[in-house]
């Protein structure tokens, strides 16, 4: 990195986790270094239980580093990690007996938003994910990736600056997650959030990203991390491309998948 | 009620069929009365006023209701209270799955040498029996919940009081019906059991009182009338499972 590059929006810097369970110390993640700015759809890859998941419980304050530093924030400062984070799982997690509005409202109900307000922006986010008309319905009235858009309107409704998505569409079907994908890529778009997204699809990590970082098999280290250069807006065509191809052969390598 | 006939008319005819196989069993069997007494003369007993029918059916109903109610609210608080607490929980489960196995009808004889016999000792064996269902399955809904869903909360900064009336107790409601159904057959055979063992009224007290007579269609209608208070306390709690439950949610 030059001098002139502005302070990155998330700053990881050799980030250690460990977990103790029953007296024994586990490692998790021994020496993650990675740098996101503002704005920017970063995927995480690597092999199962390497510390993906525990790397996104640290964006979101829920574990602290054991060493290392994670700073988050970047020039505008005062990051408060409660406010500025919206969190997507693979499951929808949505609660099954609330209507998807409501569903919605619940990190603002947490946080004591104004309500009337809250309520507003629900709306217009239920209609940004493709979801209007459905503000009464109860979740198992929805698809699964309809439940999915739901989750991800729930994770914007306090405005945060960062999305964290641990492999959101790892349990939809093919064609959905195809779907899926491209509505994340429009909600990106119209959102402007950075977001940090785990997933087991390269074809993923490559389509969707600005830049890709790939871990190690746990304790994870850095095994890579680089800006994928593909026009955008990305179109479905350019998974034929030879650079698309490049980049999915590269992140297969690093895997040792080849 | 006509759509209410068209949608159960199935199960409306089964207990039609039921009844009117006692009939022809009892009227071409030739059964003598002090065996099997007819329908009939199963609901003629209702007119003999000394056995003061409504009094003991409302006796008994007070003790399914009271016990009943007792055992819900200290199932459901202790539940609440374990889920709070580790250390209550890893202290006091384990003995109370202990004290599950003793059989609570054998309790009975005792309570009513500690508490002399009558209503309250009833409430007390009746709430005995159906506590500890409703205890351990509301514990297991508390704890039924995805840890994600706790992250989310957790990340948000939420409090652990939020985390319990926004995520655990509306998620454990059909697990604390579960109990409840479980419980409310348990508590209806409870009070009989008081009954039986001791009392001076009641349903249960009025089947010994006939069974000396050989009056077996009053046994019948007492028996009906002990199935008709369980009958109302189940249909209380269906209805308010189905008032707080989203359809979908419920365990089934
Ligand atoms: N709370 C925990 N306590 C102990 N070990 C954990 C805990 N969470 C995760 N681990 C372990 O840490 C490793 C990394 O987990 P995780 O971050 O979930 O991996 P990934 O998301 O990459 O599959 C795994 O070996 C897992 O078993
Ligand atoms: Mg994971």
């Amino acid at each position: 990195m030059t001098a002139d590059t502005p302070v990155p929006f998330i700053r990881l810097d050799g980030v250690r986790k460990e977990y103790q369970t029953r007296g024994e110390t586990f490692l998790a993640v021994s020496d993650v270094t990675l740098d996101i700015q503002e704005g920017a759809l970063v995927s995480l890859v690597g092999p199962s239980g390497c510390g993906k998941t525990t790397v996104l419980k640290i964006l979101a304050g829920l574990h602290a580093a054991d060493g290392g530093k994670v700073e988050i924030g970047g020039e505008a400062g005062a990051y408060d990690t409660a406010r500025d984070t919206g969190m997507v799982f693979q499951q929808a997690l949505l609660l099954k007996w609330r209507r998807i509005l409501d569903n919605v409202l619940l990190p603002a109900e947490i946080l004591g938003l104004p309500r009337r307000a809250a309520r507003e922006r629900a709306r217009d986010l239920l209609n940004m994910v493709g979801l209007d008309g459905c503000e009464d319905k109860y979740p198992y009235e929805l698809s699964g990736g309809m439940q999915q858009r739901a989750a991800i309107a729930r994770a914007l409704i306090h405005d945060p600056r960062l999305i964290l998505m641990d492999e959101p569409f790892g349990a939809l079907d093919a064609l959905t997650r195809e779907k899926m994908n491209l509505e994340l890529l429009r909600i990106w778009s119209e959102s402007r959030k950075t977001i940090v997204l785990v997933t087991h699809s390269i074809q993923e990590a490559v389509f969707l990203a600005t830049h890709c970082a790939v871990l190690t098999a746990g304790p994870a280290r850095m095994a890579a991390s680089f800006p994928i250069d593909l026009p955008s807006p990305r179109t479905l065509d350019m998974k034929t491309h030879e650079a698309f191809g490049d980049y999915t052969r590269r992140i297969y390598r690093l895997l040792g998948m080849d | 009620m006509i759509a209410f006939l068209r949608r159960h008319w199935l199960a409306i005819l089964s207990h039609v069929a039921l009844i009117a196989v006692w009939w022809l069993f009892v009227a071409l069997g030739d059964v003598p009365k002090y065996i099997m007494p007819s329908p009939v003369e199963t609901i003629a007993s209702l007119g003999q006023a000394n056995y003061d029918w409504v009094n003991n059916t409302l006796v008994t109903g007070a003790e399914v209701f009271g016990g009943y109610a007792l055992g819900v609210v200290v199932g459901v608080g202790l539940a609440l209270i374990f889920s709070w607490s580790a250390t209550l929980n890893a202290a006091f489960m384990p003995l109370l799955v202990s004290l599950n196995m003793i059989p609570k009808v054998a309790l009975g004889p005792l309570f009513i040498v500690w508490f002399s016999y009558g209503i309250g000792s009833n409430i007390l064996i009746v709430f005995s029996l159906c506590f500890l269902p409703i205890l351990l399955t509301t514990a297991r809904g508390l704890k039924e919940v995805e840890p994600e869903l706790i992250d989310l909360v957790r990340a948000l900064r939420g409090s652990r009081w939020q985390i319990f009336t926004k995520i655990q107790l509306p998620g454990a409601l059909p697990y604390v019906f579960a109990g409840m159904k479980v419980g409310a057959i348990l508590a209806v055979a409870g009070a009989i059991v008081g009954e039986f063992i001791a009392s001076d009224r009641g349903l249960g007290y009025l089947m010994l009182q006939v069974q000396v007579t050989l009056d077996t269609a009053a046994m019948f209608m007492s028996v009906l009338l002990i199935t008709l208070v369980g009958v109302v306390l189940y249909a209380l709690v269906l209805w308010l499972e189905r008032s707080l439950i989203v359809q979908d949610a419920r365990v089934r």
